[in-house]
Formats: C-alpha cells, sequence, structure tokens
C-alpha cells in the first residue's frame, strides 16, 4: 500500500465554554496520499474549518493524532493555510504582500524572490506588482494570496473556502486557475467548500462530513472522463451529474444509515 | 464650454463662496464688536474691543515679553504632549499584549479617565512645586487615560483574520503587532492624537493658572485679576491660534500618510 502524506487518526476536538461544551469533531480518520487533491463537504458549521486549524497545530486535538508518516519525527511539515479572504493588506503593494511570508520567517533570499517573481509572472500579475490591492479583481487578489501562500514552498496546502467571498462568475474562473496552479505545482491539497460542482471538478477524491459533531460519512473517488483538463469541461463529463446526485443526497440525508455503512 | 468645463466651473464656485461666507461671519462679528464697544452699547472695560485687542498685543511684546509666554506654553504643551503620545503608545502596546493585564487594569482606567483632571492639579503643586513640572504633568493628566483607552481599543479590534493570518504564515505576536496591528491603526493613532494636542493644551492652561509665573494661562489670569479685560481677551486669541496651528500640523501629517500610502 502507498504510504499516505498526511493520516488523521480518531481525531475528536471540542470547544469549552461556560455554557457547557461543544462538539465541533468526532473520530476523524483519513488519510491523504502526496499530490492528491482532497475535498471536503459537510454542512455549514459542522465544523470544517475546525479540522484545518488541527492539521495545521493552530489547535491541539483532545484525543486522536495528526500524522505526517513520510516526515522524519523531528521534521515539521511545512503546510500552507489558504484563508476564505485574501486578506491583503492595503498598506502594502501586491508584491510587498506576496513576499510577507518569507518577510516574516526571514526568508528573503535571492533564490526564493526569484521563485516569487516566476510565480508572479507565470500567474499573470507581473505587472500589477506595484499596485495596491484595491486596484485589483477579486480573481487577482486571491491569486496573488495563492503566490504568497506558495512562496514558503508549502507541500500541503489547506484551503478554507478560498473562493466562497467571490461572484460566480470569478469564482469559475479562479477555481480554475487556482486548482490548475496547484496541480502544476504538484502540490497536496485539502480543499473545503460547500459548493458541490466545485468539490467535484477540482478535486481526486471527496470526503463528506455530517452535520455537528462532523463524523467522515463516506469517501468518494472521482474519476472523470475528460477530453481535457480544464474544469469548465470537467463540468460537463459525463459522470458529473451521478456524482453530483450522490453527494446531494449524502448531504441531505443525515439519517440514511445504510450509507454510512457504505463508507 | 464643455459639460466637464461646467462641472468644474461650478465646483470652484461653490468652493469659493464657503470660503467667502466664513470669511463674513469674522469680519461682521469684529466690526459689530468694534462699533458697540464705541458707541456705548456695550462697556469696552469689560468687553474690550478689537482696536484695544490690536493694542494690547502691541503692549504685550513691549512691556510684558510676549514672545516668552508664548514659548513657554507652546514648549510645554509640545512636551506634554510627546509624553502622552510616547506614553500611551507604550501602555497600549503592553495592554494589547497582555490579556490579562489589561483585563485587570480595566476599571482603574475607566474611573481616571472620568476623573476630572483638574481637580488633581492641587496634588501636583503640593508634590512637584509650582514650576514647569507641574505644569507638564498635568496637560499629560488630562490627556493619557483616553489616549490609552482609545489606542487600546483600536488595537485589540484589528481584523482578528487578519492577525490569524500572519500566525499561518508562521508568525510570532509580535510580528502580528508590527506587520498587522500598527499599519492598520495608523490613521487611529493620528485622529487620536489629534485630539490629544487640543487636550494637552488645556491641562497646561489649567496648570498654568494655578502654578506659574509665565505662560499666556499666566497672562489671562493675571489679566483677569487686574481687570486687563483686553490681555486677557489678547492671550486667548494667541491661544486659538496656537491650537489651530497646531491640529493643522497633525492634519497636515494625516494627509501626507495617506497620500504617500494609501
Amino acid at each position: 500500500m502507498e504510504t499516505s502524506y498526511l493520516s488523521l487518526d480518531h481525531l475528536s476536538y471540542a470547544y469549552h465554554g461556560m455554557h457547557g461544551e461543544t462538539c465541533a469533531l468526532t473520530d476523524i480518520s483519513f488519510s491523504v496520499k502526496k499530490g492528491e487533491f482532497i475535498a471536503i463537504v459537510g454542512p455549514s458549521g459542522c465544523g470544517k474549518s475546525t479540522l484545518l486549524s488541527l492539521i495545521a497545530g493552530l489547535l491541539t486535538p483532545e484525543s486522536g493524532k495528526v500524522l505526517f508518516p513520510m516526515l522524519a519525527a523531528d521534521e515539521s511539515p511545512k503546510i500552507g493555510y489558504m484563508l476564505q479572504h485574501d486578506h491583503l493588506f492595503e498598506w502594502r503593494t501586491i508584491y510587498q504582500n506576496v513576499i510577507l511570508g518569507l518577510e516574516i520567517n526571514h526568508l528573503c533570499t535571492p533564490e526564493k524572490l526569484a521563485k516569487v517573481e516566476t510565480y508572479l509572472k507565470d500567474y499573470g500579475l507581473w505587472e500589477f506588482r506595484d499596485k495596491r490591492p484595491s486596484e485589483l479583481s477579486g480573481g487577482m487578489k486571491q491569486r496573488a494570496a495563492l503566490i504568497r501562500t506558495l512562496a514558503l514552498e508549502p507541500e500541503l496546502l489547506l484551503l478554507d473556502e478560498p473562493f466562497s467571498a467571490l461572484d460566480y462568475q470569478t469564482r469559475l474562473q479562479v477555481s480554475a486557475d487556482i486548482s490548475r496552479i496547484i496541480r502544476a505545482e504538484k502540490k497536496t491539497a485539502l480543499l473545503i467548500t460547500h459548493d458541490l460542482s466545485e468539490a467535484i471538478s477540482i478535486a481526486d477524491r471527496v470526503i463528506v462530513f455530517s452535520s455537528r459533531p462532523a463524523t467522515v460519512k463516506i469517501q468518494i473517488p472521482i474519476r472523470l472522463t475528460l477530453p481535457d483538463d480544464s474544469m469548465l469541461a470537467a463540468r460537463n463529463a459525463p459522470e458529473f451529474s451521478s456524482y453530483f446526485n450522490l453527494l446531494w443526497e449524502e448531504l441531505h440525508d443525515d439519517t440514511a444509515g445504510t450509507i454510512y455503512q457504505k463508507a | 464650454m464643455t459639460l466637464q468645463e461646467q462641472y468644474i466651473r461650478k465646483h470652484k464656485r461653490y468652493h469659493r463662496m464657503i470660503s467667502l461666507a466664513r470669511l463674513c461671519i469674522i469680519v461682521i462679528f469684529l466690526l459689530v464688536w468694534e462699533i458697540s464697544a464705541n458707541t456705548g452699547l456695550i462697556d469696552p472695560f469689560f468687553f474690550s474691543s478689537p482696536s484695544r485687542v490690536c493694542k494690547s498685543l502691541v503692549t504685550l511684546y513691549r512691556d510684558y515679553n510676549l514672545p516668552a509666554h508664548i514659548g513657554i506654553t507652546l514648549l510645554e504643551t509640545i512636551l506634554s504632549f510627546l509624553l502622552v503620545f510616547g506614553i500611551s503608545m507604550a501602555a497600549a502596546t503592553l495592554l494589547w499584549y497582555s490579556a490579562k493585564v489589561s483585563a485587570v487594569l480595566e476599571p482603574y482606567l475607566v474611573v481616571l479617565n472620568s476623573l476630572p483632571k483638574s481637580a488633581l492639579a492641587p496634588l501636583f503643586i503640593v508634590w512637584l512645586g509650582t514650576g514647569i513640572k507641574t505644569i507638564i504633568v498635568a496637560g499629560i493628566s488630562v490627556a493619557i487615560f483616553g489616549a490609552v483607552i482609545n489606542l487600546y481599543t483600536g488595537f485589540s479590534l484589528t481584523e482578528p483574520e487578519k492577525c490569524m493570518l500572519i500566525t499561518t504564515l508562521g508568525g510570532s505576536r509580535k510580528q502580528i503587532f508590527h506587520k498587522v496591528v500598527l499599519p492598520s491603526n495608523i490613521l487611529l493613532i493620528l485622529s487620536t492624537m489629534k485630539v490629544n494636542i487640543g487636550l494637552s493644551l488645556v491641562g497646561v492652561i489649567i496648570g498654568e493658572f494655578l502654578a506659574a509665573k509665565q505662560g499666556l494661562g499666566y497672562l489671562i489670569i493675571y489679566g483677569s485679576q487686574t481687570f486687563k479685560m483686553s490681555m486677557v481677551i489678547t492671550s486667548i486669541v494667541i491661544l486659538c491660534v496656537i491650537a489651530m496651528l497646531l491640529y493643522l500640523g497633525l492634519q497636515l501629517t494625516e494627509h501626507w500618510y495617506k497620500k504617500k500610502v494609501l
């Protein structure tokens, strides 16, 4: 069996307050292979973002483990975290924004900066490097945010609904752009989304979470017959609608015990 | 004439009108004041008049060493303003760093801020004597607590998601402060300081009323006690000009920052 890059082992987490505790995740186990693109869908507020925070090490699990089997024990994983909004700083130019991570980690070496330059050129932002974020379109800002994440050369990308703040047109374009970039850079990625067609068209595997406390309900590998690898083509693939229906039923039928066993 | 030119002309006319109206108010006020003082409608002994104020300005300059009085008030105001700026920034930063410290100190800050600071001035005189030290401390005491509360509130309202971004990029709390909290609050800092320079002046004048042998506050008290009302009013007019200039200085800094960075 192929070793996985990331492996979650019976992960649980609860938030504590004066009025009681709120279970966010219970007994989450799944693994991700190197280079795989996973989409996680689930009802809103089911604890998907909590999962990313646990993987990124921003939160410590109450029980269970986040494991990186391919890394040596003393090696820490290189994780890039993309948030829902681009959060580009208006007081910095686009260039200053994308090198923010390098600056924070004191890694502004000529090689790293050259890499950033290549990203900016490849993804159509080079001419805009001295502009302020407010002068860019939503899609361009999201691409700049991705470059800011990629500049630190992460091996695992965590994407927390990075397209949800965009309008539908831009969203299609940007999600296509960004998934292409992530595949071209051969990164392992974990995408949270509530958009089923986005999940099917981008991911190699879709994991469905139940409502809170979240458990893994089902994992569906996606195989689409495609003439080319554009995302719009993905939406026209013959298997697309059956995947869509399957996911739809999973999400809207929380009591379906039989399907639960299938997972 | 194109529509654009018409628009520009209209715009300019509007602004000319505003400036003219502003000028009219002050000119009419001065005229009415002067005429009613000269015709006996009001007693110039109590109310003075623009011409008497001008004469008093000359007298003050010749016989009372006016520039020294202005200089000392300005010096005290600017020193206490700079101290307020430094202390409040340091305190607000500390409070932002430690949620525990800010939770403990909050009620004290609120009480000290709502206390009428002029009540403290007699204490300062007893503790520090009558001199520039007392006056600067009085200037600080008026502005400092409000400044700390304002800055701290602004700092703690910094978008948490922007702070989280720094964390996801591997940054420390110190870096969150330098990369996000400070730059996103520059305008708040400038507007707080615009209020503070005025408050410092208030504190300095209170201090000079009670414990000075020099300064515009001293001239006002001296003038009122010797019934030289022209001297009092002249000093107040000079104070007006000083307050305006100090405010303008900060306003220019704000414009410069907005132009450069935003």
